[in-house]
């Protein structure tokens, strides 16, 4: 066991040895280390976040999709009540179009028939008083017995 | 090897490997082998390391960057298990201890005989006696390096210690424990100095206790059992392959232990 000045040596190698890696190897690598770990971190996290907002969404999806289902299930429904509605309403107005043409036909009958009526009467009147121009043989003045023609032709 | 001539028996041989190839005299002698390819590791380490840091990207990473940042992982991961405090140079030193000695127990691996007949090949072609072409190739079998190592840390121990606690909180951790009467102190302190020394002798005698144990027991499987070694290697390799590593860890993790023990005022 000889103690000598390879002892000196071997503790000044150690020494820069341990400078050298204190100064230039370890701050490097054991930051690279750190930043890459957060970075891993950092990129889990993120990929948790997007599934949970994946989850989120989906939930949201077919929230909204039942949404819209129920939306469309009321239209039709109301679609269904208005189309009911529409058609009493459309049947309702044709009655009673029906009703008021029925009605203007019976007055217009009526009217023709009063008209009809009255030409009759004239007519009987004209005849009656030619019928009885006739009879007495000589001409009946219409303007003096107009009076005597109206209270037959009313009479007819 | 026993090509080498007469002069090679197996104590020589044993010797020989057990032998660093030195320089100098007396306390300056200088262990070239050692320093040699202990600088050269620890350069393999820091480069090789620094040049995965330069281009150290955030996207990802290529092999070599997973492997280093693998390594740079576990170790922070130990010293932010062990060592409470802020301190910028622990988990550097923590590093530079693991692998450095990590990488000088691999030395262990290469076949005993590999490196240093290289080099008394290479010694002879320059002119050199074979004979006196020694080559220690594991740093860590050298007390040398361990010890610079354990010293080290045991600076740092003391400098943070007197930094945290002050002089005086220090010198009151040394002899107001364990038994806190002032008629006890010097027997505390007598006790807390040989704990506190013990620290860094077992630091560094543990890591060159284990590898130079290593070294010698391949030494002895290549320079006694002749054809037998070769299974015998292998399996003295494999249980070795546990202990390299191993034992970086435990100089590592002990150096943290003792650096927050200094860290950790009463």
């Amino acid at each position: 066991m000889n103690i000598n000045a390879t002892l000196l040596g071997e503790l000044i190698a150690f020494v820069f040895f341990v400078w050298f890696t204190m100064k230039y190897v370890w701050p490097p690598l054991n930051g690279a280390i750190e930043d890459r770990q957060k970075k891993i971190a950092d990129g889990l996290e993120a990929s948790e976040r997007a599934a949970k907002d994946l989850e989120l969404a989906q939930a949201k999806a077919s929230e909204q999709l039942k949404e819209a289902k129920a939306q469309a299930a009321t239209i039709i429904e109301q679609a269904k009540k208005r189309e009911n509605q529409i058609i009493d309403e459309a049947a309702q107005k044709a009655r009673v179009e029906a009703e008021k043409i029925l009605a203007q036909g019976q007055s217009e009958i009526e009217a023709e028939r009063n008209r009809a009526k009255e030409d009759l009467r004239k007519q009987v009147a004209v005849l009656a008083i030619s019928g009885a121009e006739k009879i007495l043989e000589r001409s009946i003045d219409a303007t003096a017995h107009a009076d005597i023609l109206d209270k037959l032709v009313e009479e007819l | 090897m026993a090509a080498n001539g007469e002069a090679l028996t197996t104590q020589g041989y044993i010797q020989h490997h057990l032998t660093n190839a030195a320089v100098g005299e007396g306390f300056w002698t200088w262990h070239v082998d050692t320093l040699a390819w202990s600088i050269a590791l620890g350069l393999v380490f820091i480069l090789s390391f620094r040049s995965v840091a330069k281009k150290a990207t955030l996207g990802v990473p290529g092999k070599f960057q997973c492997f280093v940042e693998m390594i740079v992982e576990f170790v922070s991961q130990s010293v932010k298990d062990t060592f409470h405090g802020k301190n910028a140079l622990i988990a550097p030193l923590s590093l530079t201890i693991f692998v450095w000695v990590l990488l000088m127990n691999f030395m262990d691996i290469i076949p005993v005989d590999f490196l240093p007949s290289f080099a008394q090949w290479v010694g002879g072609l320059m002119g050199y006696d074979p004979h006196h072409v020694y080559m220690k190739v594991v740093p860590t079998t050298d007390l040398n390096t361990t010890l610079a190592l354990a010293l080290g840390v045991f600076a740092l121990m003391i400098y943070y210690s007197i930094k945290i606690k002050g002089f005086g909180g220090f010198m009151k951790e040394l002899y107001a424990h364990p038994f806190n009467t002032p008629w006890l102190y010097w027997f505390n302190f007598i006790l807390e100095v040989i704990a506190l020394i013990a620290k860094p002798m077992s630091l560094a005698l543990r890591l060159f206790g284990n590898l130079y144990a290593g070294e010698l027991i391949f030494i002895l499987i290549a320079g006694l059992i002749g054809i037998w070694q070769l299974p015998a290697h292998f399996i003295w390799a494999a249980f070795h392959l546990l202990v390299i590593p191993l034992q970086a860890f435990i100089f590592m993790m002990l150096s943290i232990v003792y650096l927050s023990l200094a860290h950790e005022d009463h």
